[in-house]
């Protein structure tokens, strides 16, 4: 029977998960074997007399750690946003990137930054002016009476584009000796600075939405029919779709806060989680969370460790997505005939 | 002994409208359980347009319409979804969902919002998978299916609702000569096995000859006759339905409705 609890495959991808964020503890400029760091994890539960430099206590519980969650945390926010994206949508080449919500959360929290306000407020912001985007985009393309795949993402480009000018604007008005390279640097998304504290926060908002995605996950099966057949089967879509809109750009918009704008992570997780766990929301959504955090630490762990230099977040997830957007785009053509 | 059973669907002076343009006006209708009711038009007529109302995809409409004697306003949506299932005429698959996948979702309106389908509801659709001889599909991608197997799918869907109304929009717009009697004779078959109200649109006045109990027929918007289909679908009803001229011919027991074009 294929309907068990939990899938080998889903296992599978969780121990993976697991791995590299053991691994990526252990790597870095300041290389520390596995069996230290276990011990370092196992003291802060259980009584173990440290053997170990108070440097590596450091280096692995404050710097390393909270970075490695966030990178696992912002990688299975966007995986997962990608994939409820394109059953929402019923189109495979969308994600909360391409209709336009990160440029739109990275203008709010632009601004914020610019203004020079909290955490929170910066939150608020990035949720405000993501779901200004989305609902631009989601209107432009509706108001054509077209259902192709290719309308709903020119408009999300269009939208995109629109919020990076106004993230320019910002720019062009920031003091360019404090606020410009503190915009510039975290808009080419990074993790370096992450503290436990500031985790906390995005965690506050983000888990509870994945875990709200995990718990109505079944209801993308039907969405992704159309809003007719969903009507006719029952559902709301009109509602539905709104609350996981929400949902999606609420902790989209947190991740971008925190990290930065890091596009093509979304496009990309969920359509080769849909060739190792199949399309049914059931396991794709899961799926996409583990594979999103996996690839997220990944990449972060190329990003500290390939060069002296931290090489930006955005930069890397560009390389890796942007040629793989491109195939899709091109498959997408070819299926149309 | 006659039992006189209340209409599964009651519909009064339906009317709709697109802005401007009446697409519908003063349909009055009934269906009983068991019944095959076969809508028959010409293109624009409004056919599908009747059956988007009853769906509740279009709500704008006037009049009242009765499912089991409850105002069809009056329900949420899941509550028409356990009501009346329904067959599109086309469908474009985007993901490849497995046939059981598929046919799954039409537990939706049984479901809670947070809950999903489980044994009991695997049971459902693989029966109604059955009824229709496509379990052995089940787990095949239902991309990769013909469009008579995939007609079949989203009836099965249909089933699983376990509604008592279905309806279907020109169920066999897309299907060859084999398929569309295939589809046909399993509607008619369910209709009596199932106690199910099954309205149906045509597109070939042949189709309700052979396998409806009753035809409406519609023209403009509006309903120009209603009866078994022997005795409503008349060379003078169909000529002034299509504005062509047709023959119908009969062997003593059955009758076929041709058209005279080109003789």
């Amino acid at each position: 029977m294929r309907g068990r609890r939990f899938p080998p495959r889903l296992i599978a991808m969780a121990l993976g998960l697991l791995a590299v964020i053991l691994l990526s503890l252990c790597m870095g400029r300041y290389a520390i074997t596995p069996g230290t760091v276990f011990r370092v994890l196992a003291s802060r539960v259980a009584a173990i007399v440290p053997t170990w430099d108070p440097t590596v206590d450091t280096v692995v519980w404050q710097v390393r750690m909270p970075r490695a969650l966030s990178a696992a945390l912002v990688g299975a926010v966007l995986g997962c946003g990608g994939a409820v994206f394109q059953s929402l949508f019923h189109n495979p080449l969308v994600s909360p990137y391409v209709l336009g919500v990160s440029s739109g959360s990275g203008l709010g929290a632009a601004l914020a930054i610019l203004l020079g306000a909290g955490t929170a407020v910066t939150q608020v912001s990035a949720f405000a002016t993501g779901m200004v985007a989305v609902s631009l985009t989601w209107f432009i393309a509706r108001s054509r009476h077209d259902r192709s795949h290719v309308t709903l993402v020119l408009a999300g480009f269009v939208v995109g584009s629109f919020f990076s000018s106004l993230v320019s604007a910002v720019e062009y008005v920031a003091d360019p000796s404090t606020k410009l390279p503190q915009i510039i640097f975290w808009l080419m998304g990074s993790l370096a600075s992450v503290q436990w504290r500031e985790l906390r926060w995005v965690a506050c908002v983000s888990l509870p939405c994945l875990l709200t995605i995990l718990l109505l996950r079944w209801k993308l099966n039907v969405l992704s029919m159309g809003d007719d057949e969903a009507r006719a089967l029952g559902e709301n879509p009109v509602v539905m779709r709104l609350v996981f809109i929400i949902l999606t750009t609420m902790m989209t918009a947190v991740s971008v806060a925190l990290s930065g704008v890091i596009g093509w992570v979304g496009l990309v997780v969920p359509h080769v989680a849909r060739g190792i766990a199949g399309p049914d929301s059931r396991r794709l959504i899961p799926a996409s969370i583990l594979l999103g955090a996996a690839y997220m630490v990944i990449i972060d762990g190329i990003a500290r460790t390939a060069t002296t230099a931290e090489i930006p977040l955005g930069i890397l997830t560009g390389i890796v997505g942007a040629p793989a957007f491109a195939l899709l785009l091109q498959r997408a053509r070819s299926d149309r005939g | 002994m006659d039992d006189p059973r209340p209409s599964a669907v009651a519909i009064e002076n339906l009317g709709f409208s697109y802005g401007e343009a009446a697409v519908l006006h003063d349909l009055t209708l009934t269906a009983a359980p068991h019944e095959v009711l076969a809508i028959v038009g010409p293109n624009a007529a409004g056919k599908t347009t009747l059956l988007r109302c009853l769906e509740m995809v279009l709500s704008r409409w006037t009049g009242a319409v009765r499912i089991e004697g409850d105002d069809l306003r009056q329900l949420s949506a899941r509550d028409v979804g356990r009501k009346i299932a329904s067959v599109p005429q086309s469908h474009t698959p985007t993901f490849p969902y497995t046939v059981q996948d598929v046919v799954l979702m039409g537990r939706n309106p049984h479901l809670g919002t947070v809950s999903q389908p489980g044994a009991h509801d695997v049971q459902i659709a693989g029966e109604a998978m059955s009824a229709l001889g496509i379990r052995d599909l089940a787990q095949r991608p239902y991309t990769q299916l013909s469009g008579g197997q995939l007609q079949l799918v989203l009836l099965a869907r249909a089933l699983t609702q376990q509604a008592r109304v279905l309806l279907l929009d020109e169920p066999t717009a897309h299907l060859d000569f084999r398929n569309r009697h295939l589809v046909l004779a399993r509607v008619r078959e369910l209709a009596d096995r199932m106690d199910l109200a099954v309205i149906m649109t045509v597109h070939d006045p042949n189709d309700a000859l052979q396998y409806a109990d009753q035809a409406a027929l519609v023209a403009e918007g509006a309903l120009v006759a209603v009866g078994t289909p022997d005795t409503v679908l008349t060379v003078a009803n169909l000529e002034l339905l299509y504005g062509i001229p047709v023959d119908v011919l009969t062997d003593g027991k059955r009758r076929v409705i041709i058209a005279r074009q080109g003789t």
